[in-house]
């Protein structure tokens, strides 16, 4: 399975690719790690006529803990993510999160910004960012904008950016007093698509109960999907049993997974509201050993 | 005459080159003005060709030419069915074989419509976009039991219908059996068999000499006799003109001996064409249509037993889906049958199965060759049968093993050798009490699993049996010279494709020459170096050419001893063969090495006795009388996660019985390989055609293999019962660990979820976390 | 459209090797196999999933199937054919060998070049460790558990020579 021909441009700078992508518009892609986009060239599902190598822009692949959001540059490397352990403390969603994402020799080479760009449904780091609020910054040549990951996200494979852009760095808020985070997936073998991926966090009051709730999941929709609302029944509890048990019950009801060749949509409902109630409850004690 | 080698776990000649990077696989072979070939296959399941629009495709950059079923005129046809059927009464039998291209129909997705040569495989598949085919689909056939249907469509339009064969097979009656028995168990039992999924997929070059008028082909074939033999033929070649050389090979599993794929048939027309070296390689997406699978059975089988569970008769009917075409015969079906007997007493079987086209790849034997879905059912009847009758599922299995002294055991029904079924040797029972002691099964029914149940862990135990045809003829043969510098060679018939040919076989020889093993040198899979045999296929590669390596080793050594005594004026007692060298006993001093014996053998002066050959060399061959049969036991404890219905499987055991063992430590990998395809066919692979015949799962990211989490550690153990059919005593054992890994799993997880009690059972397979998520569910509403 | 060609620079091994004139689209495994003739290196999908093309980039394990030759300019790659020292096996090799790791041997060269790189940044590895970095190479012959304990044993040894 060979790609299609291309024209291959390694870009100099940012300025340079981002010119080169108002040049040639849609017929142009940005080549990242390449681990999505080479295998769907490779079965010629995606065929560009020009490909802007992006990996000499090393500006892109660094981690900015400076602000009181961490700033992650679009061209960092999962290995890189794996390894930041300031970040790792910082939003330990990744901790989670970052071993389920294919294999080492994926992980090697795939950044965050292809894999957030591609928007594939299973991927787990969309997951994270809606949990999180992120705040995606998108670029072209002479214009700038910032974009929550509702309006990132817009359907199968989809997301916002314009045909003359490129994602380049990803805010996330950092970690809240008094907060836990859990990612939680199940999948057919590890490293394999999510067959639903649950990312949850727990913030608490000064007496230990929940004060605000994120929910959020991969594997479920076209899109990441937000389930915070399911869980905003634990607002004001303390964790319980039933709290999560409610959440999960409206979780199950809320998302409409489609199925797939691994597993029909109710299995995919009924392990998203376990693996909800699982994550929350964790969450939830990592809140309070944080307090 | 020593045992040194030969049952001793030696590491393997072969290793340094594969460790090192530098074994030649297909892809390696690299020819001056070599050209690549690509081809153009259907993306529909069934349709009626229309027409071929080459033009644009001829004008790309680096293309040689562009072949369709037009170009190849009178060298078009199908090609031939390789297993006739078998000599059964009333047998319906539709052969319908496999073209190089498609003529007038496409009948599954992935059959070839047209062939791209070019400079390279990247301007090859740019040319592919090029061409136009103007393709009529037609309703697609993928049901089976709708495929039998009055107003279904048909694959085969000449045949009013789908059914490619129809058998019935019986001895005793089952009719009386089921009128006297306590317990009568009927159901109905899906059982799926996946791809081989080799990690080298296939591969041809063909070279044709125009002047010396030789065409050698390089094939990923496990037969490369039958390979030469067929493709001479098919190109009105002498076989003396062609040479097929499989080199190492990535895999095998039962599709590689498949023939004549298309490619086989077409890339050396196309060497001839062009007068250029050509060649193909598979890639992945090909191969998920273009090598054969297996799939699916469904069989309504019931079993009469008496009170305490001896089984007094079965009586199935089933479907087998042979794909859009039927060269391999029957071979994968009459397994089904035949393997459904298992190890057990059946006094009375009563067997009828329908072979359905269906507008899906060819199916052909895949490691276990059908007896999966034979014994499939047979476990789960008597896991059934022992519920309802109160009776352990390991106890009711011993109840039914057939005792030793019943051997040889005749079953009587046709066995895919053309002769009655006949078990030459066994002794089941020391089997199943060894993988009971090795899993500690009352002690975890009785103790361990109380104990975490009350944990809420959900831990299952289980246990099956069956049974492995072996060794089956019609015979293979081995040459084995021994040259002047004492190193032996020795060349066979059949191909290699990771059993450790190069190891066993010199073990083999070593002991019987008293040279060190790895002085001998083992040429497989070169039609050039040995002309005769048939091909690694059918757990018969140690058996048939093992055992035709001992002969001709034994011959070898008579000579060499005849020799040495001639030398020494003393009598053949007098010597010692070891160490290289033929030794007066006592007397190591005088001797003489191997390779001086040899050059004595081949007098450049003087002259060779007449009725006598020069050299130390042999050449012999050994056809089994019939195929001896391997048994074994598998037992495994397993754990399922109570919110996702994932599998882990805690514990493996594996006792195996196949005679005596030539390398303990290459039969080892053999049942470690089998078991992991086994857990791969029952927990995770799954081939899922929509009803158009479209695969939607044709990759690797979603066609799910093992991986080293899914694979547990395996414990092994065996029994040695030889087998009365050769002298070496030795039975076949490449199939053994895939066979029966589907219906202990399934036993395995009805134990760990209790599903008896909630009246679930699974009499399926492949199974899967959301699989039984919606058994369960269904069964509560 | 004529081809789009890059001259390309890079260490194979510790070898240096200049090509000129290479399509950008061809992908590293199918370079390293057919024009610099290092044939060890096996390809088994061509979508990143089997493994059997891995290789070290700089010291890291990729899949060569999945980047283009033109990228890999100016950059070290290790290959198989550069484990071993002349005669001398690397020990993950001669564990191999020992404990029966390989049948076929077509997916072992990627499985040496993910475990060398692992077994240098984890000397002690559990069972489960190596289990878990071997899941990213595919076997269908083998069942996986010689090769476990051949990384295993490999590991002891290495850690027995290491300065």
């Amino acid at each position: 399975m060979k790609p299609a021909p291309f024209r291959y441009i390694a870009a100099s700078s940012l300025d340079h690719a981002l010119s080169l992508k108002a040049e040639y518009g849609e017929e142009a892609r940005f080549l990242a790690g390449g681990q999505s986009l080479i295998p769907a060239m490779n079965f010629r599902l995606a065929r560009p006529a020009v490909l802007i190598d992006i990996n000499g822009l090393v500006e892109l692949g660094k981690i900015d803990r400076s602000g009181e959001d961490i700033v992650i540059g679009a061209l960092t490397r999962y290995r890189t993510l794996e390894r930041a352990d300031a970040l790792l403390n910082d939003c330990p969603l990744f901790a989670d999160a970052l071993p389920h994402i294919a294999h080492p020799q994926i992980r090697n080479r795939g950044t965050i910004g292809g894999n957030l760009s591609h928007a594939d449904p299973a991927s787990e780091l969309p997951a994270v960012a809606v949990a999180m609020g992120a705040r995606l910054r998108l670029k072209s040549a002479g214009k700038e904008r910032e974009v929550a990951t509702s309006d990132f996200f817009v359907g199968l494979l989809s997301t916002d950016i314009r045909p003359d852009e490129m994602l380049v760095e990803i805010r996330f808020p950092k970690r809240a007093a008094r907060s836990g985070s859990c990612f939680m997936e199940v999948a057919r073998r590890k490293g394999d698509f999510a067959i639903a991926g649950v990312a949850a966090i727990v913030t608490l009051d000064g007496e230990g109960r929940c004060s605000h709730v994120r929910l959020a999941l991969c594997g479920v929709g076209e899109t990441p999907v937000d389930g915070s609302d399911a869980a905003n029944c634990l607002i004001g509890l303390t964790g319980s049993d039933d709290g999560l048990r409610e959440a999960g019950a409206n979780l199950e009801r809320a998302i409409t997974p489609s199925g797939n060749v691994h597993a029909s949509a109710e299995y995919q409902r009924h392990v998203a509201a376990g693996l909800a109630r699982r994550a929350l409850a964790m969450a939830y004690r990592r809140a309070l050993n944080a307090a | 005459m020593t045992t040194r080698f030969f049952g001793a776990p030696v590491k393997r000649n072969e290793d340094r080159k594969l460790l090192t990077g530098q074994g030649l696989f297909i892809d390696d072979v690299q020819l001056p003005g070599m050209l690549h070939v690509a081809f153009l296959r259907s993306q529909v399941a069934h349709a009626r060709l229309r027409g071929i629009d080459a033009s644009a495709a001829l004008k790309c950059p680096g293309v040689v030419a562009v072949y369709t079923a037009a170009d190849f005129g009178a060298y078009w046809q199908p090609g031939p069915v390789l297993v006739p059927p078998p000599p059964i009464a009333g047998i319906v039998f539709n052969p319908r074989t496999q073209v190089p291209l498609v003529k007038d129909k496409v009948r599954h997705v992935g059959e070839p419509i047209a062939i791209v040569v070019a400079e390279n495989r990247y301007l090859a598949e740019d040319a592919l976009d090029e061409i136009v085919v103007d393709l009529e689909p037609l309703p697609a056939v993928v049901d089976l039991e709708q495929a039998l249907q009055a107003d279904a469509a048909t694959v085969h339009d000449d045949l009013g219908g789908n059914v490619a064969s129809h058998v019935h097979q019986a001895k005793g009656d089952y009719a009386g059996a089921a009128a006297k028995a306590a317990l009568v168990v009927k159901r109905r039992f899906h059982y799926e068999h996946g791809i081989s999924s080799p990690i080298e997929t296939r591969g041809v070059v063909a070279q044709w000499n125009a002047r010396s008028e030789q065409m050698t082909i390089w094939d990923t074939t496990q037969a490369p006799v039958f390979v030469r033999n067929g493709l001479a033929s098919i190109l009105g070649l002498g076989e003396r003109q062609v040479r097929v050389i499989a080199p190492f090979v990535g895999g095998g599993f039962g599709p590689k001996i498949m023939m004549f794929y298309p490619e086989e048939v077409a890339l050396p027309w196309i060497a001839m064409r062009l007068n250029r070296p050509v060649k193909w390689i598979e890639d992945r997406l090909e191969h998920f249509f273009a090598t054969t699978h297996e799939r699916g059975q469904i069989h309504d089988a019931e079993i009469a037993l008496a009170r305490d569970g001896r089984i007094l008769g079965v009586k199935d009917v089933f479907l087998h889906d042979t794909g859009a075409y039927n060269p391999y015969g029957l071979t994968v079906p009459i397994n089904s049958q035949c393997t459904l007997l298992g190890p057990y007493v059946i006094p009375a079987y009563d067997s009828t199965f329908t072979a359905v086209f269906t507008n899906l790849p060819i199916v052909t034997p895949y490691r276990g060759a059908g007896r999966q879905h034979g014994v499939f059912v047979i476990e789960r009847l008597l896991d059934l049968a022992a519920h309802e009758l109160g009776i352990d599922p390991a106890e009711i299995r011993r109840r039914n093993l057939i005792p030793p002294v019943a051997f040889p055991y005749k079953n009587e029904i046709i066995y895919q050798d053309f002769k009655p079924l006949e078990y030459d040797s066994g002794n089941y029972e020391p089997v199943l009490d060894k993988a009971l002691t090795a899993i500690g099964y009352h002690d975890f029914i009785r103790y361990e699993q109380p104990k975490l149940r009350a944990e809420g862990r959900r831990v299952g135990i289980a246990v099956a049996c069956y049974v492995e045809g072996t060794g089956i003829g019609p015979y293979e043969g081995a040459k084995i010279q021994v040259q002047t510098n004492g190193k032996v060679s020795v060349a066979t018939g059949i191909g290699t494709q990771g059993q450790g040919h190069f190891t066993s076989f010199a073990q083999i020889v070593a002991d019987a020459l008293g040279v060190d093993v790895t002085e001998v040198d083992i040429v497989t899979g070169d039609t050039d170096q040995f002309y005769w045999g048939a091909g690694t296929f059918a757990s018969r590669g140690a058996v048939v050419a093992g055992n035709a390596v001992s002969e001709a080793a034994h011959a070898v050594r008579k000579k060499a001893l005849k020799l040495a005594s001639d030398v020494f004026e003393c009598a053949e007692d007098d010597l010692v063969v070891a160490d290289g060298k033929i030794s007066i006993t006592g007397i190591p001093e005088k001797f003489i090495r191997l390779g001086e014996l040899a050059q004595r053998a081949n007098p450049m002066r003087g002259a060779v006795t007449p009725g006598t050959e020069p050299g130390l060399e042999s050449t012999q061959y050994f056809g089994p009388a019939s195929g001896s049969t391997a048994n074994g036991v598998h037992a495994t404890i397993v754990e399922v996660d109570p919110l996702t219905f994932d599998l882990k499987i805690l514990r493996y055991v594996v006792v195996h019985d196949c005679g005596t063992v030539i390398n303990p430590l290459i039969l080892e990998g053999q049942i470690h390989g089998g078991v992991a395809q086994g857990i791969g066919n029952a927990f995770y692979e799954k081939l899922c055609f929509d009803g158009q015949g479209q695969l939607m799962n044709a990759s690797l990211a979603d066609y799910l293999l093992p991986t080293a989490l899914e694979v547990p550690r395996m414990e092994l153990d065996h029994t040695v019962t030889p087998s009365p059919l050769n002298s070496l005593g030795i039975k076949g054992a490449g199939e053994a660990g895939a066979i029966p890994v589907g219906p202990l799993i399934a036993q395995a997880i009805e134990d760990a979820l209790e599903l008896k009690r909630q009246k679930i059972e699974l009499l399926e397979i492949p199974l899967s976390p959301s699989r039984l998520f919606e058994l369960i569910r269904k069964a509560a509403t | 459209m004529p081809p789009d060609v890059h001259d390309i620079e890079l260490s194979v091994n510790g070898a240096a090797h200049r090509r000129r004139g290479v399509e950008s689209r061809m992908l590293l495994s199918d370079f390293l196999r057919h024009e610099l003739s290092l044939a060890g290196t096996h390809v088994g999908c061509e979508h990143g999933v089997c493994g059997a093309c891995t290789v070290l980039l700089d010291g890291l394990p990729v899949r060569s199937c999945l980047m283009l030759a033109v990228q890999a300019s100016g950059r070290e790659l290790t290959t198989v054919e550069g484990l071993a020292s002349g005669s001398e096996l690397h020990p993950i090799q001669k564990a191999m060998h020992e404990h029966h790791g390989l049948q076929c041997g077509y997916c072992t060269p990627g499985i040496l070049m993910t475990m060398a790189a692992f077994l240098k940044d984890n000397p002690v590895p559990s069972e489960e460790e190596v289990r878990e970095a071997l899941s990213g190479n595919l076997c269908r012959c083998t069942g996986y558990q010689n090769i476990v304990d051949a990384m295993l044993d490999a590991a002891r040894a290495m850690r027995t020579t290491a300065p």
